[in-house]
């Protein structure tokens, strides 16, 4: 690791959230959720916080609906009962239209990257800051900044069919945090990684959580990454991560898991690690 | 059992032209609304328009050849031979001209979208964009509805102008017709609602085209083979109501205008 400072594109004005929320508010809340596909739920009953600077790592096997959840979360889908609140607006009840802004203050990192192929890695790290109109070389010094952040800086002129899966997920992480957003969402970031290349990528999704202090749900179903995160810290002058002395965890952590379509499990990781629920035991066994 | 099917196959069928309704009419509103993209309209109206231009231009001088050739046989039969640029150019303007260059737009063009669009929904691209903050429908369907509505105006235009010059062509080289005979019974027997009829017909194809395309590559289900589907059934649907609109538009100016 040899980037050395978080990402804070709003101080140039750029990207001013619509945001309502103050330090007291959840940024994102959840109240008695429920979606399905073709008469089938998908989710049901979810409610659950974010608080400012918190992290929720979000657990579960795969197709529980994990995806599905931060999708709601960012109003790429609509809950078919129930209430969302991001910034303290309602989006469940929002128009489209009213949530591309608002969508403006939340950066999404998805499951494969979904970086935009036809594009270079400059323009698709830039691309909100150019449909915001900022001016070309702006938008490559932001870009630039970005991509030191996630050690990508040599790559602005490469396309994403250029680079690895690893560098495409650090890319994507880059495009998430270029604005500056108060809310990061994480879908699968180290699925299909390898293990060094996980642990990389966590170290980012940390290093974006103790320097910037961002809010976000880190969507994972692998076990290693979501206790790497809750149990190290990010040291800024040793520029790489620390595990916690022991039995200590970070304080901005903790868990949701779900299960069937139910949120069985909200609350920090020592109740994660000595819950009795036989799932959930199983689960991190 | 049968009749549930038939059931299930209506519903689709409605809410397909209930998706389609919708994705035009909101494509067509955001024409009006900021931002217009207008770099993104450009790029469109050269890959469609600019692109096209070898395949317009190559099938409107060989259909324009071949109609020069087959009506002049019948022709000659009647001693009226004289009369074979009135047919072409007639046959081009109102008819072959605007259908024909729809297709070989439609083949192009329609497939390229429906497969782009098809591509970025399957990896994401269109969810990404809309996480970060911009309308597909803004960003890359209306620049396409507006960049194939325009530039198949003008490249019918063209076909029916090389039409017309390649059955000239056919003509004077091939069946030793007089030239200046040939060009002035084109011209001459045009009236305002044959060009009219040409010249509204690409408006309609071209928004059939773009929409066509789009709708397809946005409702791509089902990874790379997906894709595939969607691309085959953008060009089928859109021939074929290119060929149901000609139908319809000509029955409507003939019936106003009388010819």
């Amino acid at each position: 690791m040899s980037g050395n400072a978080g990402i804070s594109g709003g101080a140039n004005g750029a990207t001013p959230p619509p945001t309502s929320s103050t330090p007291a508010e959840p940024i994102v809340v959840f109240d008695d959720v429920s979606i399905g596909f073709e008469q089938k739920p998908v989710l049901e009953n979810i409610s659950f916080q974010v608080r400012s600077g918190e992290m929720r790592i979000l657990l579960g096997p795969a197709g529980v609906g994990k995806s599905v959840l931060l999708k709601l979360t960012n109003g790429l889908l609509r809950p078919d009962s129930g209430h969302i609140f991001v910034f303290g607006q309602e989006i469940s009840a929002m128009r489209e239209k009213d949530l591309f802004e608002l969508r403006g203050a939340i950066g999404t990192v998805f499951q494969e990257g979904a970086l935009f192929d036809s594009l270079t890695v400059r323009d698709n790290v830039g691309y909100r800051l150019s449909e915001e109109h900022l001016s070309e070389d702006e938008i490559t010094a932001r870009a630039t900044e970005a991509l030191r952040f996630v050690e990508l800086d040599g790559t602005l002129d490469k396309f994403p069919s250029e680079l690895s899966g690893g560098m495409r997920r650090r890319v994507a992480i880059a495009r998430a945090i270029v604005t500056d957003p108060k809310l990061i969402l994480y879908d699968s970031p180290t699925g299909g990684l390898d293990p060094i290349t996980s642990t990389t990528i966590i170290e980012l999704v940390m290093k974006q959580r103790d320097i910037s202090h961002t809010s976000s749900i880190v969507v994972t179903h692998r076990l290693q990454d979501a206790f790497i995160l809750a149990m190290h810290h990010f040291n800024l002058a040793q520029n790489r991560m620390e595990l916690l002395p022991p039995h200590q965890t970070d304080p901005n952590t903790s868990f949701l898991m779900l299960h069937q379509g139910r949120l069985v499990f909200d609350g920090t990781t020592a109740e994660l690690i000595h819950s009795t629920d036989p799932f959930i035991k199983e689960y991190i066994s | 059992m049968a009749l549930a099917t038939i059931d299930a196959a209506t519903k689709r069928g409605v809410l397909a032209v209930q998706e389609y309704a919708l994705l035009s009419a909101r494509a067509l509103g955001n024409i009006f609304r900021k931002p217009f993209y207008r770099s993104d309209i450009f790029m469109q109206a050269d890959i469609i328009g600019v692109g096209s231009l070898p395949i317009v231009i190559l099938t409107g001088f060989f259909l324009g050849g071949v109609l020069a050739l087959q009506s002049a046989s019948t022709l000659t039969q009647f001693g009226a031979e004289a009369f074979t640029g009135q047919l072409v150019s007639f046959s081009m303007i109102k008819e072959i001209g605007p259908v024909v260059t729809a297709l070989m737009v439609s083949g192009r063009n329609a497939s390229g979208m429906a497969s782009e669009l098809g591509s970025m929904i399957v990896t994401e691209q269109i969810d990404a964009m809309r996480a970060l903050g911009t309308d597909p429908l803004k960003k890359l369907v209306m620049p396409r509805i507006v960049a194939t509505v325009v530039m198949l105006f003008f490249l019918v235009i063209l076909s029916d102008a090389v039409g017309i010059l390649g059955g000239g062509f056919v003509s004077v080289s091939m069946l030793g017709q007089n030239g200046t005979q040939y060009f002035n019974t084109s011209y001459q027997s045009l009236e305002f609602p044959d060009i009219l009829q040409g010249l509204v017909k690409p408006v309609f194809f071209g928004f059939i085209i773009a929409t066509i395309g789009c709708y397809y590559g946005m409702k791509t289900r089902g990874g790379t083979q997906g894709v595939g589907r969607s691309t085959t059934q953008a060009v089928v649907w859109s021939s074929i109501l290119i060929i149901t609109t000609d139908f319809m538009i000509s029955r409507f100016l003939i019936g106003i205008f009388g010819r």
